[in-house]
């Protein structure tokens, strides 16, 4: 019986981040710390010809360098997920392939003395012809980034599933659009943050960050360093400021950092700065697609064809290209038609790296569909609702089993999306425009749903791969999707909780406190949970970690199974004690008692002292010491099959989103009016940390969509290395948005809760995109490019208004 | 490289001091020489506010100042905002609605949301956020902020 789990709790994380006296990894006390700075290739292009660092090394308070040559003789490259041979070090070594690679390090006893002696390091480049555009670097003659690779391409699939060819020729309608989805990043305002020190004696090297997963990735820091997994300990400070998936992609400098400490002797301190961060941290990809839609003419959709140039920049960095390939099960979003296909490039060019970044390629799914649903509507002249109401897999159908693999667990769309109609007012917000309309403003609605994908199956990225080689027999298939928690009470009655998972915001403590609150009758505030990751103490797997919206369903399920082990032994014991049967007992108020009252029972403290201090006493065959370890893990993650069928995340939830615009004629402003979001996740614990979620999740969807782009020149030169040409949304700009929930259980999860943690940030693109395109259908524009800029759209509007009527 | 120089400065109401290059940013000598490590560096340009501290009673960038500018001044930071244990209406009201979730802007937010009250008790909400895009959130998309600083200035303007 929840009497926490649903309620909006207070953090129990606040009081310390609202006092000052969090701890993040710039924060950390340090015995004699180094400070290490980065030198970066100024060419997106260039052979390396040679490093002279000599006039570095004897600079004032200078440790070391590490350069390209070090990670050739020290270092493996990373393993990459695709087939084509792409070497990735820590460092450049033969070339630089983006502005703002690594190319050495500087060791000294501080920053300022480390960018000092960067100063010194004399490289001497060729530089070479670069190239950005993913489409231009297909085109023969364009500049080869991986001359072992023979092409720029790094992985391309084409995969059918069912009757694509059959739909598009029975159809009533073919639409067929091109689409551009920009490269941006959630920019966590903390920036990477890493410390490492090496013990010689024992042979281990401890790297604390502020890296939050997958723990995979610990693997492949190991082997590129040369190190066994039990000699590398990430340890993953208190706080982390911010990730939204960017922190995934800190690995590298792990590793480098890693080599840096290895190699000097000293404990290594880096903390990166913003320029560094635009630079060169992470992004999501940028992406041209060529998507065509068959459909019957009232309205119903038959089948999907989508052409993907998905540009990951320099280096294939994993966990890319999951820029493509992580919403596979989910590719029909949350539509029926059962035909669909994709032809998919991965394509390396002069920019920097990508990775995950809130929604990960969900924002770039759902803006192509749900654009093509309204082409369709506008197409029949029908109302979009109306279109999406024909469409939607119904009640009846779950568990749902889409075309690609995936199995939806739980969900209601139609009600859902006319609970997000009525909350918004929908017909009036249409009668509103009509007004509008009529007396020459430029007034849009727009309309976005999205099935939300959470806990990534680890199988999902070898779609990447070609079935054929998946049959290998030499080939080590992937699946699954696990996280752990450890719940024990000590002597004195009281419980803490140990998870393997690196928050960034979302409010672990105070969620796991209230789970188990509810598991052991207890209050909140009896449980201490300590959620700092680190690989030599915690339970952990490959999947471990806080990203792809985990915690809602994986972390929540495991904290719940380890509350109830545990309490199964406090059953045993206290059947032992008081003589009452099992069945009958209850747990409330920081006591054991038989259901109905008649005996006050026994207060957990009781019961916990004499599980310590009598263990000889225990029920015959009870294992001593009151802790449980529950490791959850997902029934239904398989790997691919031979069909590239695979259920590649583990909960769906869904989204629904209905926005009302007004853009201003002369200045191309974009204002939103009304902005409402209807959102099942199942179950939610925390009705205030969920909302937040959502609306932090809404703006990076919406400052991807209207401001923010990691911006190249031609030439491959990074024009967006300040907040100042990197526009991120303040509050002045950010609307309000209406959080509505709609809670269908999810089947697969203790407690019926799903992921949300991405969630409008995969559907904001689109639901702006078709209130602005509504907004201006009177003139003829149809945003199918990302961001929205007011100078990008101006131009629109000017040709709009020269174009001859 | 010039030589150090001695800097007293008031913190949080006490005399500290300390030695640094003229080229110290101030943020870096509260953090690292000072141990105040609430005040949080997220841009080093000036645009993200997380850094923001009161300098002599004002909201100052301290990425964009260096340490010797500030001799002689009286600051506050994050940790002299909460006075004997009790926390400023400010800091009830973020946690009451939910203004922050990863706590890296949180200090900046605060002190400019200080800074601001101080100067207009009565704010609507469109003043609000027009004061507080000088700090850059990432988590909340500010809507837990705006609620926060409302609630505090409703209840800063009530309190006797």
């Amino acid at each position: 019986m929840a009497k926490w789990v649903g309620q909006p709790l207070k953090r129990v994380e606040d009081p310390r981040l609202l006092t000052g006296r969090g701890v993040f990894v710039a924060d950390l006390p340090l015995k004699d710390p180094y400070a290490a700075a980065i030198l970066r290739s100024p060419h997106a292009h260039a052979r390396i010809r040679s490093i002279d660092a000599s006039a570095a090394l004897a600079a004032r308070g200078v440790a070391g360098v590490i350069t390209g040559a070090d990670a050739l003789a020290h270092t493996q490259p990373f393993a990459v997920g695709v087939q084509a041979p792409v070497k990735y070090y820590c460092l450049a070594t033969d070339k630089a392939r983006f502005v703002g690679e690594p190319v050495a390090v500087v060791i000294a006893r501080d920053r300022y003395l480390a960018e000092d002696a960067l100063e010194l390091i004399q490289v001497e480049y060729e530089p070479l012809p670069a190239v950005v555009d993913p489409e231009d670097a297909l085109k023969p003659g364009a500049p080869i980034l991986h001359e072992a690779a023979g092409s720029n391409q790094a992985c391309h699939r084409e995969i059918v599933y069912g009757d694509v060819e059959g739909a598009f020729a029975a159809a009533a309608v073919v639409i067929r659009e091109r689409f551009r989805f920009p490269k941006y990043s959630s920019t966590p305002i903390e920036t990477y943050g890493v410390v490492a020190a090496y013990d010689a004696a024992s042979g281990v090297l401890t790297i604390t960050s502020n890296f939050m997963g997958p723990f995979i990735l610990h693997a492949l820091v190991a082997r590129a360093l040369g190190l066994a997994e039990n000699r590398l300990r990430f340890v993953v400070p208190p706080e982390i400021g911010g990730s939204f998936g960017i922190k995934t992609s800190i690995f590298p400098y792990l590793a480098v950092m890693g080599l840096a400490a290895m190699r000097t002797g000293v404990t290594v301190r880096w903390i990166e700065d913003r320029r560094e961060h635009l630079l060169a941290s992470s992004s999501g990809v940028d992406r041209v697609a060529y998507r065509e839609l068959a459909a019957r003419d009232d309205g119903t959709i038959l089948a999907m064809r989508t052409r993907w140039y998905d540009n990951v920049g320099g280096y294939v960095r994993s966990p890319e290209p999951g820029c493509t390939f992580r919403p596979v099960g989910n590719w029909v979003g949350p539509y029926r038609f059962a035909n669909l296909a994709a032809d998919a490039h991965v394509v390396l060019t002069n920019k920097s790296l990508t990775g995950p970044n809130r929604g990960y390629a969900c924002g770039h799914l759902y803006f192509e569909i749900e654009r093509m649903v309204d082409l369709l509507a506008q197409r029949l002249g029908m109302d979009p609702a109306e279109v999406r109401r024909r469409n939607f897999i119904q009640p009846g159908q779950f568990p749902y089993r889409t075309p690609s693999g995936g199995l939806y667990d739980s969900g209601d769309y139609p009600a859902a999306f006319e609970r997000a109609l009525e909350a918004a007012g929908y017909d009036k917000l249409l009668e509103e425009q009509k007004r509008a309309r009529a007396a020459g403003r430029l007034y849009g609605v727009g309309l976005a749903v999205a099935v939300d994908p959470s806990v990534s199956n680890m199988g999902y990225i070898t779609i990447a791969l070609d079935p054929a080689v998946r049959a290998r027999p030499e080939y080590l298939p992937k699946s699954g999707a696990i996280e752990s928690a450890t719940v024990k009470i000590d002597p004195l009655g009281k419980v803490t909780a140990i998870l393997g998972t690196a928050p960034q915001g979302q409010g672990h403590q105070t969620i796991v406190a209230q789970i188990i609150a509810d598991e052991l009758g207890l209050a909140p505030g009896d449980i201490t949970v300590v959620d700092e990751m680190d690989t030599f103490t915690r339970v952990w797997g490959i999947s471990s970690g806080t990203y792809s919206s985990r915690f809602g369903s994986v972390g929540t399920s495991a904290a719940a199974l380890a509350a109830r082990k545990l309490k199964d032994k406090l059953v045993r014991l206290a059947c032992a004690l008081t003589e009452a049967p099992a069945e009958s007992l209850v747990f409330a108020d920081g006591r054991v008692m038989p259901r109905g009252g008649g005996s006050r029972g026994l207060t957990l403290k009781e019961l916990a002292g004499r599980a310590h201090w009598n263990t000889q006493a225990l029920p015959p065959g009870m294992e001593p010491a009151l802790e449980a370890t529950a490791v959850f893990g997902f029934p239904l993650a398989d790997s691919p099959d031979a069909q590239d069928r695979v259920n590649s995340s583990n909960t769906y939830g869904f989204i629904a989103e209905v926005m009302a615009v007004e853009v201003d004629p002369e200045t191309a402003e974009i204002k939103i009016l009304r902005y409402v979001t209807v959102h099942d996740a199942g179950v939610i614990i925390n009705p205030l940390i969920a909302e937040g979620q959502i609306a932090g999740g809404a703006l990076h969807g919406l400052g991807g969509a209207l401001w923010e782009e990691l911006a190249y020149d031609s030439e491959g030169q990074f024009l967006s290395g300040s907040f100042i040409d990197y526009l991120v949304p303040s509050a002045s700009q950010a609307p309000v948005i209406e959080v509505e929930h709609l809670a269908t259980p999810s089947p697969f999860t203790t407690l019926g809760a799903k992921g949300l943690g991405e969630a409008s940030s995969m559907t904001a693109p689109a639901a702006v995109a078709n209130a602005v395109s509504d907004a201006l259908a009177p003139l003829g524009i149809a945003i199918t490019e990302l961001p929205i800029t007011p100078s990008r759209l101006w131009h629109l509007l000017d040709a709009a208004r020269r174009r001859p009527r | 490289m010039a030589e150090p120089r001695k800097i007293r400065m008031t913190v949080n109401g006490q005399a500290r001091e300390g030695w640094a290059e003229p080229r110290r940013l101030l943020a870096d000598f509260l953090r690292e020489d000072l141990g105040l490590t609430g005040t949080h560096i997220g841009c080093e340009h000036g645009i993200c506010g997380a850094c923001t501290v009161l300098l002599n009673g004002e909201a100052a960038r301290s990425c964009l100042m260096l340490a010797v500018q500030a001799d002689g001044a009286e600051l506050m930071t994050i940790e002299g905002l909460a006075r004997g244990g009790v926390l400023h209406p400010l800091q009830e009201a973020f946690w009451e609605h939910h203004g922050l979730q990863c706590g890296f802007c949180t200090p900046g937010m605060l002190m400019a949301a200080y800074d601001f009250l101080r100067v207009n008790p009565d704010p609507t909400e469109e003043e609000i956020r027009e004061a507080l895009s000088a700090v850059l959130c990432r988590c909340t998309g500010y809507q837990g902020i705006v609620r926060a600083v409302k609630a505090a200035a409703d209840r800063m303007r009530s309190a006797p």
